[in-house]
């Protein structure tokens, strides 16, 4: 409550000029430089690999369940899309053109960057006390009660309040632990166990999953779910006040109190 | 210029000259000990580079995973083929008698082998999965002579770096690193589940390497070079699939 004291302070005390005035939090990062640039770094890989995986599901948009699945086995389930492949059943008349040449080299090229980004993150985040600052929520918060007011708010489309735009509420801090400590490197290892070579390195990042198609069908899910977050996150930032967040995360600067200066 | 400023300069200045020898080091040793995929270049070459760097000295002895008979797929899937040419047929109608495989390059002995010359060295089996790169996958039981084996017969020169293997069809030629080349699973084969290798997936000869995809493996083997350069290759990036857009190295 101190920090959320200290932004209302009269305007006379934010004129321009009078820096040494100027309260903290207008000068404090809402976010640091390093998740700021982690955040739009992995943002291109995201739509990279989104993308092109979109396009190698296209070559054969049938998923299975074990170690092997081709046109000749039953599948888990088919997406009701064209193929660009002659060989898979479709029930549409036409085969699109292959993209997967490109695709398979930009979705890698885009994995190797966005793992080695988020490894920077990750570690910086433990040496700056990132994850249990603003993250982890604190004991108080997990309580039933606290839990369905966030989600309460939510449903209701509540603008946060001006404490909000300054720390993230319990919602949140799960939402975003749980995308970078359980769905990131889900969709790693699923990917890399879909690999040949590093299967026969590894054989256990396959087996554990219970074989290769089996890996590819929980890719394709932790992707969707990835997917998912992705535009709850974007519509939220929209609700939130799309400029004053989009300049948080793009200069450091938040909340509305700062925009007089 | 202030002190602070100068300082910033001089650090800033150091870091980048160290990070830029620092690269310059890296791309020599990674070049020195093979780490470098034919398809570097380009705007997809850094992610191309790191996969086949990072995979060479991970899995460079690791055998791909075999499975005990009973998961072996059944019915056994044929991959659509392009229309076969006429030398193909031609070579069929005479029960492939005529087949032949070719090698030379860097090689004592250029040689010229027949199926039933193939079919004399030990044969090998190995029960391993085909995986394509669009997705699917099925399991077989893979019987051929080693590739090594047939390598150890020309003898090849301690320079050679890559062997570049043809199919009949002239769209289709790829090459593997020495690595894969004298890997105990990479296979010439001529049988498939206890019997000769049908056409549709192959037959008679055709390279098999469980630890890339599919489009490695291919079909209807008649001829291999062994090299030090792919340069002079095609597009010299490799093989067919690098020539039409899809990455040399299919470890992934």
């Amino acid at each position: 409550m101190a920090r959320l004291g200290s932004v209302q302070v009269p305007m006379a005390a934010c004129a321009p000029g009078s820096a040494s005035a100027v309260p903290a939090t207008t000068v404090t990062s809402r976010h640091s430089a390093l998740v700021r640039v982690t955040h739009w770094i992995t943002t291109l890989c995201f739509l990279a690999l989104l993308v092109s995986g979109v396009e190698i599901v296209i070559s054969h948009p049938r998923f299975y369940w074990g170690e092997t699945g081709n046109v000749l086995t039953t599948p888990l389930f088919k997406l009701p899309i064209p193929s660009s492949r002659a060989l898979v059943p479709t029930g549409y008349g036409y085969v699109l053109p292959d993209q997967n040449g490109w695709s398979r080299y930009l979705h890698f090229q885009a994995a190797w960057v966005a793992v080695l980004t988020g490894l920077l993150y990750a570690i910086s985040g433990l040496f700056t006390g990132h994850f249990w600052k603003n993250l982890l929520p604190a004991r108080a918060e997990l309580s039933w009660r606290r839990f369905s007011i966030a989600v309460a708010n939510h449903l209701r489309f509540q603008r946060p309040s001006e404490a909000e735009a300054w720390s993230y509420n319990v919602l949140q801090r799960l939402t975003y632990l749980f995308v970078i400590f359980v769905l990131f490197p889900l969709v790693i290892w699923t990917g890399l166990a879909m690999s040949p070579a590093f299967v026969s390195a590894f054989p256990a990042t396959v087996n554990l999953l219970g074989g290769q198609q089996s890996a590819r069908t929980i890719h394709f899910f932790v992707s969707l779910s990835l997917l998912l977050f992705l535009l709850v996150h974007v519509v939220m930032v929209c609700l939130a006040g799309f400029r004053s967040r989009m300049r948080a995360m793009i200069t450091g600067r938040s909340g509305t109190h700062t925009e007089p200066i | 210029m202030s002190d602070l400023s100068r300082r910033k300069l001089i650090i800033t200045g150091l870091a980048a000259t160290a990070g830029v020898s620092g690269l310059g080091v890296a791309a020599r040793m990674a070049q020195k000990y093979g780490l470098v995929p034919p398809d570097h270049g380009g705007i997809y070459g850094l992610g191309e580079t790191l996969t086949y760097a990072s995979q060479r000295l991970l899995t460079r002895h690791s055998l791909a995973r075999e499975f005990p008979r009973s998961q072996i797929s059944k019915p056994p899937l044929a991959n659509e083929i392009p229309p076969l040419t006429e030398a193909f047929k031609r070579l069929q109608a005479g029960g492939f008698a005529d087949w032949r495989l070719t090698v030379n390059g860097m090689v004592d002995r250029a040689a010229s082998f027949s199926l039933a010359q193939l079919k004399s060295y030990p044969s090998r089996s190995q029960i391993t999965q085909l995986v394509c790169e669009e997705g699917w996958s099925y399991i077989a039981e893979w019987i051929g002579v080693p590739l090594s084996h047939v390598l150890d017969v020309v003898g090849i020169h301690p320079q050679a770096r890559y062997i570049v293997y043809f199919s009949i069809d002239p769209d289709w030629w790829e090459s593997i690193d020495m690595a894969d080349a004298i890997h105990p699973q990479t296979f010439l084969a001529y049988g498939m589940n206890g019997n000769e290798l049908p056409v549709g997936n192959g037959g008679p000869l055709r390279m098999r390497l469980p630890r890339q995809l599919g489009y490695k493996s291919v079909k209807y083997i008649t001829h291999l070079t062994v090299t030090d350069s792919l340069k002079r290759f095609g597009k010299g990036l490799g093989s067919a699939s690098s020539d039409g857009g899809y990455a040399w190295y299919a470890g992934i």
